[in-house]
């Protein structure tokens, strides 16, 4: 029984093997979707939309988690603001998704 | 100059459908008469608000799209802050790709009712095989 497990270790050893995949470690390039899809105009009576850009509070999520270039962060911003204005997207809330 | 402007109105739940386009015909007229051209004339009919507004959850939705002289806006935001029936409003100056969305939206190209395109159909089906 012990040996037949030893001999299975060696067997392995041939072959360069990881306890978890490599790829994890990597981190995938961002990219504003805008640019990528070609939107040029972001619809403040889109909550669906929207709803990609703010976390569960509500908040807008920043530029280093959405990936967006400056200037469609800066119409995302615009349309949640305008969106919540018209009642579309809520100012405060808990558990929005 | 006549200048492209975008207005959501939020009418108070309390009145009846009936009361609603009454006003909105009021609105029209006041449109008409600044010289206006209404280029399209969205109403959502009653809808959730997501947070409540002078205590009502709920609320009539217009989206008027046209164009005017822009000395008319404020006159008309004078109006709408007059009006009890209005519970909210924005106005928008639309610009150059504002104006393509709703050019598209309304050919059933962009937004929430978008058709899809042969190809984008295709991929789907293409995709659920897989």
């Amino acid at each position: 029984m012990n040996r037949n497990r030893n001999r299975g270790r060696n067997n392995n050893n041939k072959e360069v093997r990881y306890l978890t995949s490599p790829k994890i470690g990597q981190q995938r390039k961002k990219y504003c979707r805008f640019k990528k899809l070609g939107i040029k105009y972001v619809d403040y009576k889109d909550p669906e939309f929207l709803m990609k850009f703010i976390n569960e509070q509500g908040k807008l999520l920043p530029r280093r988690i959405t990936g967006n270039s400056l200037k469609y962060q800066r119409r995302v911003a615009q349309a949640v603001k305008r969106a919540r204005h018209i009642a579309i997207l809520p100012f405060v809330t808990d558990l929005l998704k | 100059m006549l200048k492209s402007y975008e207005t959501v109105l939020i009418f108070n739940p309390v009145l009846k459908e009936k009361e609603v386009q009454e006003v909105i015909g009021n609105y029209r007229e006041l449109l008409k008469s600044y010289k206006a051209d209404i280029v399209e004339e969205d109403f959502w009919g009653l809808r959730q608000l997501a947070y409540p507004i002078k205590k009502k959850t709920t609320g009539f939705y217009l989206v008027l799209e046209y164009k005017v002289d822009a000395t008319a806006i404020d006159r008309l935001e004078i109006q709408f802050k007059r009006d009890e029936n209005i519970m909210r409003f924005l106005t928008i100056r639309m610009e150059k790709y504002h104006l393509e969305y709703n050019e598209r939206k309304r050919r059933g190209l962009a937004g929430r009712n978008r058709k899809k395109t042969e190809a984008e159909k295709t991929n789907e089906e293409g995709q659920q095989q897989s």
